[in-house]
C-alpha cells in the first residue's frame, strides 16, 4: 500500500452506506414493487408430524383476488432442494438425504412446513383464501429431541431414514485417545446441551419473483448471502433452467447471521409459479413465519470428556455429539456438527488426541444450518466448559490452566485435521486480563458478597477457522460446491473504479472496507470507488458472504484483480512514457520510471486505456477490466480470549454482566471502527444464547412455543453492558491482506465466557453444572436444588 | 387482519350507541386490540375509536382522590406531576408499562379492560383501592377483575375514568418476563386509609390480592416480614419463563422489594 | 370498508382513501411509497416500523392509520434537510451506530423522542429508554454512543 493521505487502511473510515441507510433511502427486497405484482401467502402445517390425507383448494381458488392457488402436485418437473455437503458415515455409507420438496407432499413433517402457496392481489386476500383451505391432517407423534429421534420406537420422519439417523460421522484417532484416557491423573466430564437458537435478523425473509415472456427469462429479488449459490441451487438442482434466465439480485439485505445463506422453498416456489401466473410475485415473511421457517441454529446433545495428566496438561479429548438436522437437511446442515465442529475441538491447546463421533438426526423442527459462528462456538462451548471444568477440578487457576496448554510454535498441526498457520494467544489473554482488571476481581467479589450478590469471572480462549478452503480438499470432504471467491475491477475511462464483488454484505460494511482497500492500492480518493455486490446479472460468480470470509476470501480476490489492473497499467504507462515496463513502478497513484520525476497519474493511464490513440494496440487490448478467482490456500485462524464478570442474584436467579472484555487477533485489520462493531454484535449475540435464548419446541405435540418475541427473548439495549474490546495483531500467513476473519467471533467466545463466569459465581453455592440459557428461572432452580 | 367497519363518535353516549348497536369493540390506544387483530386473534366486526371523546382524557386531584381519564396515555400519567406528587407508584408503574412506543398510545382504560394476566396497571388498580368510573356505573376493583381477560364491563359499557385514593405509602416491584417484559410477578404494595392491600400479577391467570402477605403486613410494615410468608405454588402460571414455585418465591421476594421502596 | 384520511406526513399534507384495516405502517410504505419505515415483526416488538406521531414515537405497525388521522407524522424520510443529516443522523453514522440499516429508521427516530425528554441521558437511561426497539446486528454499544453524541449535538 501507498503511503499517501489515500491510504485510509487501518483508519476508523465512517461508511459509505449510511446515508441511504440513515435517510431510509435502503432498498430492502421488501421495497421492490414491480408493477402488477401478487403476494404470495404460504399454507404452513399447524402440525409436527401428520400425514395429509386430502387438500380440497376450490373455495380458495374461487376467493375474492386470488390470481392462483399451488400445492405440492402441482409442481410437476421441480425436484427436491438439495443439501450441499456430502458427509459419508464411518460406516462409509453416504449420509441419508431424503426428499426436500419445496411444497410438501403426503406428509408434513414440521409446525410450519409449508404444503400450499397462494397468490393473490393483495397480501390480505392470499392470506383470507388461504383459510379457505380445507386439509385433511392424519396426525401422528411426533419427535422433536434430537437424541429421543434416535431411540427405538421414536415417530419415523422418513422413510428414507431409518430410525431417523442421517449419518453417525467420526474425526480423530480413538485408539490414542483411548490410551492417554487408559493413563490420565484426572479427567473432567460434561453432559452439555448446546441450545437451539433462532436467528432473527430484523429483516425478515422476503422474495419477488418475476417472470419476462420477451426473454423466457426470470429475476428474483431475495434477501440471500450468497445470490450466486441460490441461482446455482435453483437452476440445476431444483427447477431444471438455465442460469443464464435467471437473475437473482440480493439489495440491501437487513442482517443475516447464516439464516439467509440457504435456499428456501418460498422463492423457489415463486419462480417456478411466476411464470405461470405470468405476473411479479411477492412474499415478505411475517416475523411468526420467521420463527418457524427459517433455519435454526445449534441443537447439540454432547457428552465430552478430556484427560489431563497430574499438571493439568491435556492428554486427550473425546467428544461425542448428537445434532439436530430438523425435518429436512437444509443448504449447508451436514457439514455444521461435522467439518466446522469437530476440526476446532483442539481449540488454542496442544491436546495431542482428539476423537469426536457426531450422530446427526432427523427430528419434527425446522431445518437447522449455520448460525453465526457454525460449529465454532459449540466446539469451542465443549473445549472451553471443559477447561473451566478441569481448572476447578484440580484447583489450577483459569488463566494458568490455559497457559499450560496453549500452542506456541507455528504452523501447528492438530490432531483434527487443521494446520493453524499462526497465532500468539498468550498475548491475548494478557490483555484480555488487563483490561478486564483481574487483579481486582476478588475484592469485587467479597464487595458483591457484602450485598448478597454471587460474583465469578469466566474465560474463553477460543479459536475460529474462517474462509474455509481450499476448494479441492473441501471436495475431498464432500463439499458440493467451490469455496473461492471472485472480485472483478472495472477502471473507468475517467479514472473512476467499480468494483465487483462475490461477496454479499447485510451489514459488514463492504462498501467502506473494500473500498479502502482499492483506494489505497490505487492511489484514487476513496469516493471514487463504487462496490457493487449482490446480483448475479451484474457479478461474474460468487459464493457470497459467510464463515466470516468476506475479507480475507473476497477482499483478497479484488487485490488479486487488483494487481492485474496494475500489471496492465504498467505496460501502458511504459508506452507512454517510452520506458521499459521493468523500469515503470506504481506507487500512490502514479506510474513512475523509476529513479526518474517522469510519471503518468493513474487516471492518465486509465483513459489512454479507454481512447487508445497512443497506445501499443499491436501488444495490448484497450480496456482496463480484471477479474480474479482467488481460492485460499488454507483456513485463517482468528483467536483471542473473551472474560466476562457476572453478578447473580441469589434471590431471583437474575444474571448481570457486569463486566465484558474481548482480545481478538483478527490478523490484520482494515476499518477498526466496523471490526470493533462487529466484535459488539457477535457478543451479544452469544450473551443471547448464554442468558436469554432458546428456542423450545413442545416434546409432546411438537409445537413451537417460542414463536414470537413474546416468548422468544432477543437481547435489548439494557440486557447488556458496553463492552472492552481491544485487539492483538498475528497476521494471515497466506493472504497478501493478512486478514482473518472477525464476523464470528463474538458469537465464539462469548457463550463460553459466560456460562464460566455463571458456574465461577455459582460453585461456592454448591452449583456443578447449568444449561444455557442461563436465565433467572434456571439459576433459581439450580441453586434451590443445591441447598437440598 | 380481517376486515371491520370502523366509527369514531364523539361522545360517550355515541360511542355506548354504537357498541350496543354494532356488538362491537372499544378501541382506545390499541396497543393490545390492534396487535390482537393483526394476528387475526381478534375480529371484531365493527371498531368504535374512542379516541374522539375529550372528555375521556385528563388528570385531576378530586379530594384525597386522583382521577384519570380512560384514554389517558400511559407516558402522561408517568410524566403527570400531580400523580408524581400524589401517587408516586403509579407514575413509577405507569413509566414501567411496556416501552416507550406503547406508553405514548396505550390507555389506563385500555389496560384494565383488558385484565391482561401480566399487566402492571391491574395490580395498581386493585393494590391501590381504586375505584372505576363507567358511562353506567363505579365499580370498586375488588369487584372489577373476574378473571383471565375477563373484567365486570358490559359489552355496550366504556370505562370513563379511574379514581385513585392517595395512599399513605405504595410501591410497585416487577420481575420481568425476560422475553415479552411483562411482569413474570408483579407486586404492588399500598398502606391505604382501607388498611394495607397487596395485588399481584403475572403470577397467576388474573390479578388478585395476597391476603397472607398483606396480614403480615398489616403487622410489620417491613420487608423481612413480606420475604418471610410462603406462598403456595397451586393455582400459579407454570410456563417456560418459570415455574409455579418459582413464581411464589418470586412474589415474597417482588413484595419485600416494594416494600422497602415503599419506605 | 374505506375511510377517508387528512393528515401531514414530512410536512405535506396527505389527503386518501383507505381500507379501514390499513395499518399506518402500511398506509407509509405502500400508499405514501416512504419505505424507510420497516416491519421486523408482528407482534409490536421490534420498533423497526417507529414514527413520530405528533412528535411522539409511535410504532406505525401496532396502530391503524385511521387512529393517526389529523396527526402530524415524522418518518425517517423527514429528519433530513437539504441533504443535510439531522444530527441524530449524522450521530449514528459517526459512531457505527448501525450495521445492516433495518432497524435503524426505528432506532433513530426512537432516539429523537428519547432526546426530548431525556436531554442529557446517561448510558443507564438510553439503554432503558431502547427497550421498544431491537437491533440484532450492533449490540447496542455504538448506538447507545451514537444517541449519547446525537443529543449533546441537539442541546447545540
Amino acid at each position: 500500500m501507498g503511503n499517501s493521505e489515500l491510504n485510509t487502511v487501518g483508519q476508523s473510515v465512517r461508511r459509505k452506506e449510511d446515508y441511504r441507510f440513515l435517510t431510509g433511502c435502503g432498498q430492502y427486497t421488501d421495497d421492490v414493487n414491480p408493477p402488477h405484482h401478487t403476494h404470495a401467502y404460504f399454507l404452513r402445517s399447524p402440525h409436527a408430524h401428520a400425514n395429509i390425507r386430502r387438500i380440497d383448494t376450490a373455495k380458495a381458488k374461487a376467493a375474492p383476488g386470488v390470481v392462483a392457488v399451488y400445492t405440492g402436485a402441482d409442481l410437476t418437473g421441480v425436484n427436491g432442494l438439495p443439501c450441499g455437503w456430502l458427509i459419508t458415515g464411518t460406516d462409509g455409507q453416504p449420509m441419508k438425504e431424503p426428499p426436500h420438496p419445496v411444497l410438501a407432499q403426503g406428509k408434513v413433517r414440521y409446525v410450519g412446513d409449508g404444503f400450499a402457496m397462494v397468490i393473490a392481489e393483495t397480501p390480505a386476500q392470499a392470506k383470507d383464501a388461504a383459510e379457505l383451505i380445507d386439509v385433511d391432517y392424519d396426525a401422528v407423534p411426533a419427535v422433536v429431541n434430537p437424541v429421543e429421534a434416535l431411540k427405538a420406537g421414536a415417530p419415523q420422519i422418513h422413510d428414507g431414514a431409518p430410525g431417523n439417523k442421517c449419518y453417525t460421522w467420526a474425526l480423530g484417532d480413538k485408539a490414542a485417545v483411548d490410551a492417554a484416557f487408559a493413563k490420565a491423573a484426572h479427567v473432567t466430564q460434561l453432559d452439555i446441551v448446546n441450545n437451539r437458537l433462532i436467528p432473527n435478523a430484523i429483516e425478515p425473509r422476503a422474495a419477488v419473483a418475476s417472470y419476462s415472456r420477451a426473454d423466457d427469462g426470470y429475476t428474483l429479488y431475495v434477501t440471500s448471502q450468497n445470490p450466486h449459490v441460490e441461482r446455482l441451487l435453483m437452476t440445476a438442482f431444483v427447477l431444471g433452467l438455465p442460469e443464464t434466465k435467471v437473475r437473482v439480485i440480493a439489495p440491501d439485505v437487513g442482517g443475516g447471521f447464516g439464516s439467509k445463506i440457504y435456499l428456501y422453498p418460498e422463492e423457489t416456489a415463486m419462480v417456478w409459479a411466476s411464470k405461470r401466473v405470468n405476473r411479479p410475485i411477492k412474499w415478505t415473511a411475517e416475523r411468526s413465519e420467521s420463527f418457524l421457517a427459517d433455519a435454526h441454529g445449534r441443537d447439540h446433545v454432547t457428552h465430552a470428556e478430556l484427560a489431563l495428566d497430574p499438571d493439568g496438561k491435556f492428554l486427550a479429548m473425546r467428544v461425542h455429539t448428537t445434532a439436530a438436522m430438523g425435518a429436512y437437511l437444509s443448504t449447508f446442515a451436514s457439514c455444521i456438527p461435522t467439518i466446522l465442529y469437530a476440526t476446532l475441538l483442539a481449540g488454542q491447546y496442544t491436546t495431542p488426541a482428539i476423537y469426536c463421533e457426531v450422530t446427526a438426526a432427523f427430528t419434527n423442527t425446522a431445518p437447522v444450518d449455520a448460525y453465526r459462528g457454525a460449529g465454532r462456538p459449540e466446539a469451542t462451548y465443549v473445549v472451553e466448559r471443559l477447561v473451566h471444568a478441569a481448572a476447578s477440578e484440580m484447583g489450577i487457576a483459569q488463566d494458568e490452566i490455559r497457559r499450560r496448554n496453549f500452542i506456541r510454535e507455528f504452523p501447528y498441526q492438530t490432531p483434527v485435521a487443521l494446520l493453524y498457520d499462526t497465532g500468539g494467544y498468550d498475548a491475548c489473554l494478557d490483555e484480555a486480563m488487563r483490561i478486564a482488571d483481574v487483579q481486582g476481581f476478588a475484592a469485587r467479589k467479597a464487595e458483591a458478597a457484602k450485598r448478597g450478590k454471587l460474583r465469578g469471572l469466566g474465560y474463553a480462549a477460543y479459536i475460529e477457522a474462517c474462509g474455509l478452503a481450499p476448494s479441492n480438499i473441501a471436495g475431498t470432504l464432500g463439499a458440493r460446491a467451490g469455496l473461492y471467491e471472485v472480485g472483478q475491477v472495472r477502471v473507468n475511462p475517467t479514472g473512476g473504479v467499480t468494483v465487483f464483488t462475490g461477496s454479499h454484505s447485510h451489514g459488514q460494511g463492504h462498501e467502506t472496507t473494500f473500498s479502502q482497500v482499492v483506494a489505497s492500492r490505487l492511489g484514487i480518493p476513496i469516493e471514487n470507488v463504487e462496490i457493487v455486490h449482490g446480483d448475479t446479472g451484474r457479478i461474474p460468480f460468487g459464493m457470497g458472504t459467510y464463515g466470516s470470509r468476506s475479507l480475507a476470501v473476497g477482499g483478497t480476490a479484488i487485490i488479486k484483480a487488483l494487481d492485474k489492473v496494475v500489471a496492465k497499467g504498467k505496460k501502458i504507462a511504459a508506452h507512454l512514457l517510452e520506458a521499459a515496463e521493468a523500469d515503470i513502478e506504481f506507487k500512490d497513484g502514479k506510474f513512475t520510471v523509476a529513479g526518474t520525476d517522469r510519471s503518468k497519474a493513474f487516471g492518465e493511464v486509465a483513459l489512454a486505456a479507454y481512447v487508445p490513440h497512443n497506445y501499443p494496440l499491436d501488444k495490448l487490448e484497450p480496456g482496463l477490466d480484471e477479474t480474479a478467482f482467488y481460492d485460499p490456500t488454507n483456513f485463517t485462524f482468528p483467536a483471542g480470549t473473551h472474560i466476562c464478570e457476572v453478578e447473580i442474584d441469589p434471590d431471583t436467579g437474575k444474571v448481570a454482566i457486569v463486566n465484558f472484555s474481548a482480545c481478538d487477533d483478527f490478523g490484520n485489520i482494515i476499518n477498526p471502527m466496523i471490526v470493533e462493531g462487529q466484535v459488539h454484535g457477535g457478543v451479544v449475540q452469544g450473551i443471547g444464547q448464554a442468558l436469554l435464548e432458546q428456542c423450545v419446541y413442545d416434546q409432546e405435540s411438537g409445537q413451537l412455543l417460542t414463536g414470537s418475541y413474546m416468548d422468544y427473548a432477543l437481547p435489548r439495549a439494557d440486557d447488556v453492558p458496553s463492552f472492552k474490546v481491544t485487539t492483538k495483531v498475528t497476521p494471515c500467513t497466506h493472504n497478501p491482506l493478512g486478514a482473518k476473519g472477525c464476523g464470528e467471533a463474538g458469537a465464539i467466545g462469548a457463550p463460553a465466557a459466560l456460562m464460566n463466569a455463571v458456574h465461577d459465581a455459582l460453585s461456592a453455592a454448591g452449583v456443578t453444572y447449568l444449561d444455557m440459557p442461563a436465565t433467572p428461572h434456571r439459576v433459581w432452580s439450580a441453586l434451590q436444588a443445591a441447598k437440598h | 387482519m380481517y376486515a371491520f367497519e370502523y366509527q369514531r363518535p364523539k361522545s360517550v353516549a355515541d360511542a355506548v350507541a354504537a357498541l350496543a348497536k354494532s356488538g362491537g369493540k372499544a378501541l382506545a390506544g390499541g396497543q393490545s386490540l390492534v396487535g390482537a387483530m393483526k394476528l387475526r386473534l381478534a375480529n371484531p366486526g365493527t371498531i368504535v375509536d374512542l379516541s374522539g371523546i375529550a372528555e375521556l382524557r385528563g388528570i385531576k386531584k378530586e379530594g384525597d382522590a386522583i382521577v384519570i381519564g380512560a384514554l389517558t396515555t400511559h407516558a402522561e400519567v408517568a410524566s403527570s406531576s400531580v400523580v408524581k406528587q400524589s401517587i408516586p407508584a403509579l407514575a413509577a408503574v405507569a413509566e414501567g408499562i411496556g416501552d416507550r412506543q406503547v406508553r405514548n398510545r396505550g390507555t389506563l382504560g385500555g389496560s384494565i379492560a383488558n385484565n391482561d394476566p401480566a399487566a402492571d396497571y391491574p395490580a395498581a388498580v386493585l393494590a391501590l383501592g381504586a375505584t372505576v368510573h363507567t358511562n353506567k356505573r363505579k365499580i370498586i376493583a375488588d369487584d372489577f377483575f373476574k378473571g383471565m381477560y375477563e373484567t365486570a364491563l358490559a359489552a355496550d359499557e366504556i370505562i370513563t375514568a379511574v379514581s385513585f385514593p392517595v395512599p399513605k405509602k405504595a410501591a410497585y416491584m416487577k420481575f420481568p418476563q425476560p422475553a415479552s417484559r411483562f411482569a413474570l410477578v408483579g407486586v404492588f404494595v399500598a398502606q391505604t386509609g382501607g388498611g394495607t392491600r397487596v395485588a399481584v400479577t403475572g403470577a397467576a391467570p388474573h390479578v388478585h390480592r395476597a391476603s397472607t402477605i398483606e396480614a403480615a403486613l398489616s403487622k410489620s410494615f417491613t420487608a423481612d416480614a413480606a420475604k418471610a410468608v410462603k406462598i403456595p405454588a397451586d393455582h400459579l402460571n407454570n410456563d417456560i419463563h418459570g415455574s409455579a414455585a418459582y413464581r411464589a418465591h418470586l412474589v415474597s421476594v417482588m413484595a419485600s422489594r416494594a416494600v422497602a421502596a415503599a419506605g | 370498508m374505506s375511510v377517508s384520511l387528512s393528515l401531514t406526513v414530512n410536512d405535506e399534507a396527505v389527503n386518501a382513501q383507505v381500507d379501514a384495516r390499513t395499518l399506518l405502517v402500511d398506509f407509509i410504505r405502500n400508499n405514501l411509497a416512504l419505505t424507510g419505515t420497516h416491519v421486523g415483526c408482528d407482534t409490536g416488538q421490534c420498533g423497526a416500523c417507529t414514527v413520530l406521531v405528533d412528535g411522539n414515537a409511535v410504532k406505525a405497525c401496532t396502530i391503524l392509520a385511521v387512529q393517526a388521522n389529523g396527526s402530524k407524522i415524522t418518518t425517517i424520510e423527514g429528519l433530513a434537510k437539504n441533504g443535510e443529516l439531522h444530527p441524530m443522523q449524522a450521530a449514528f453514522k459517526d459512531c457505527h451506530g448501525l450495521q445492516c440499516g433495518f432497524c435503524t429508521p426505528g432506532m433513530v427516530l426512537s432516539a429523537i423522542d428519547l432526546v426530548q425528554r431525556h436531554p442529557d441521558a446517561d448510558e443507564a437511561t438510553i439503554r432503558a429508554e431502547l427497550e421498544g426497539n431491537l437491533c440484532r446486528c450492533t449490540g447496542y454499544q455504538n448506538i447507545v454512543k451514537a444517541i449519547a453524541q446525537g443529543a449533546a449535538a441537539m442541546r447545540g
